[in-house]
């Protein structure tokens, strides 16, 4: 059966990017974020959200479970995503990779219980972190203007288009049992949340604007996944403005800067 | 989402390099320090107790000396860097610092057991810029995160510049706040808004 709440998300989730695009909005001038007005009513909408109802009910389940169960948990549906992870690792030319992590399934469902226990990772094979938006990237196409999609977060254009697919070959959302189904959906999400709570109280700390510190960590990191771990090294320099002047700017700072040291 | 761990264990490991050996080899100074600092944390009661103060202290004494804090901030602040006076400059450094030191001091009073994995380091005798690799590993946690150093050769020493956490710069990633914040207020409009920010860290540090 079809996975109809996956669907209208999707649609959703198209028709914000469709909305964002037609609206235009106020931008502050950043190039890879055009739409920035309503992204930022977009990020303001998931942050309500997250306060009201993900970040609580996240928190009871953290507070309430012993942590080896959260790890079985969250294991468990980390096992599941190694199966598309692998056809992604095909997908972009990585036949070792994508071996290993079709090993990684084989593994931890005998062995590790379904999945409950990383036996793969002590065995020494190494979790990967693919999807579809970065297949794309490696494809050559690139990212395109950031967006903000309600309930998903951060993506790009490109990576949108990789969410899509994404959703599609998601096995928990092909579960026939539609209450199962829903009570896995669930679970997933509050496990995923959980395990991100600590982490809440340093970008608030570190950030001087939120937003603009999420994006720009999503960007890198986006960009970072798709050469996996390994991006030409003087990108991050230049992102700001004209990558030109920027990138004058930067020696003539560093210039300056060497010649006080 | 996921970001967010990253950053978080970003975070905690915002341990680095130097010591007073400057003969070290860059590698070898961060795997010196960071070791160092670990062992200081796992052991001190007050540390584990919560206390930020105690972290910021080691962070100072241990760490700071061993980067580059006007070039991590000329990096953040981007081509506006050059409009700024001597001494905006530095104000600007200096809050910029005092910013990292205690986000960064704060997260790693949450150290829970994480290994450190040093990666394999290659240099070329001349080399004056370089990369230290490092994988910060949890337990429990399904995959490592990475955490690189770069480091540039002083007359004093290697001095970190930057420090690359699963692929995000924690420098670079405040560039366009930065840039926002000159746009509206220019530079002094920037230092008034760190300065601001720190002095309410400072306040909820001592709660």
């Amino acid at each position: 059966m079809r996975s109809t709440l996956f669907i209208k998300i999707s649609r959703l989730a198209l028709a914000t990017v469709a909305a964002g695009v037609l609206g235009g909005c106020a931008t502050s001038g950043n190039p890879k974020d055009p739409i920035e007005g309503f992204n930022r009513a977009m990020f303001g909408f998931n942050e309500g959200l997250d306060k009201v109802i993900i970040k609580p009910v996240a928190t009871g389940y953290e507070a309430v479970l012993p942590s080896p169960i959260q790890t079985g948990v969250a294991n468990f549906f980390s096992n599941i995503a190694d199966l598309m992870i692998g056809v992604n690792n095909l997908l972009q030319g990585k036949p070792a990779q994508a071996a290993s992590d079709a090993g990684r399934v084989l593994v931890n469902t005998t062995v590790g219980f379904l999945g409950l226990i990383d036996v793969a990772s002590s065995m020494g094979m190494e979790k990967h972190e693919e999807d579809v938006g970065q297949t794309f990237g490696r494809w050559g196409m690139s990212d395109g203007a950031y967006v903000v999609l309600p309930f998903f977060g951060p993506r790009t254009a490109r990576d949108t288009l990789g969410l899509v697919f994404d959703v599609y070959t998601d096995p928990v959302a092909h579960v026939d049992h539609i209450p199962t189904r829903n009570v896995l959906l669930t679970t997933r999400l509050i496990s995923d949340r959980a395990e991100l709570l600590k982490a809440d109280k340093i970008i608030e700390e570190a950030a001087l604007d939120k937003y603009s510190y999420v994006r720009d960590a999503y960007l890198q990191r986006r960009r970072s996944l798709i050469h996996d771990g390994n991006p030409p090294k003087f990108d991050p320099y230049s992102e700001s403005g004209d990558s030109k002047t920027a990138g004058q700017g930067e020696g003539a700072a560093s210039a300056q800067v060497a010649a006080r040291n | 989402m996921r970001l967010y761990a990253l950053l978080l264990a970003s975070a905690s490991f915002f341990l680095v390099p130097g010591v007073q050996a400057k003969e070290l080899a860059p590698d070898e100074l961060v795997k010196s320090v960071t070791e160092e600092v670990l062992e200081v944390i796992r052991k001190d009661k007050d540390i584990k107790a919560g206390s930020t103060q105690r972290v910021i202290d080691l962070v100072e004494k241990k760490v700071l000396p061993h980067f580059n804090f006007q070039r991590m901030t000329a990096l953040a602040v981007g081509r506006d860097w050059r409009q700024a006076s001597p001494a905006q400059q530095q104000a600007l450094t200096d809050e910029f610092r005092d910013l990292l030191v205690r986000t960064y001091s704060n997260a790693l009073t949450a150290y829970k057991n994480e290994t450190v994995e040093y990666r394999p380091f290659r240099m070329q005798p001349g080399d004056t810029d370089v990369t230290v690799r490092t994988q910060i590993h949890q337990p429990g946690a399904r995959q490592p995160i990475s955490l690189d150093y770069s480091l540039e050769k002083q007359p004093q020493g290697w001095k970190v510049y930057d420090v690359v956490v699963a692929g995000v710069s924690l420098v670079t990633n405040y560039r366009s706040s930065f840039g926002n914040e000159i746009r509206n207020g220019g530079i002094d409009g920037l230092i008034k808004t760190l300065k601001a920010k720190n002095s309410s860290l400072e306040a909820s540090t001592r709660k």
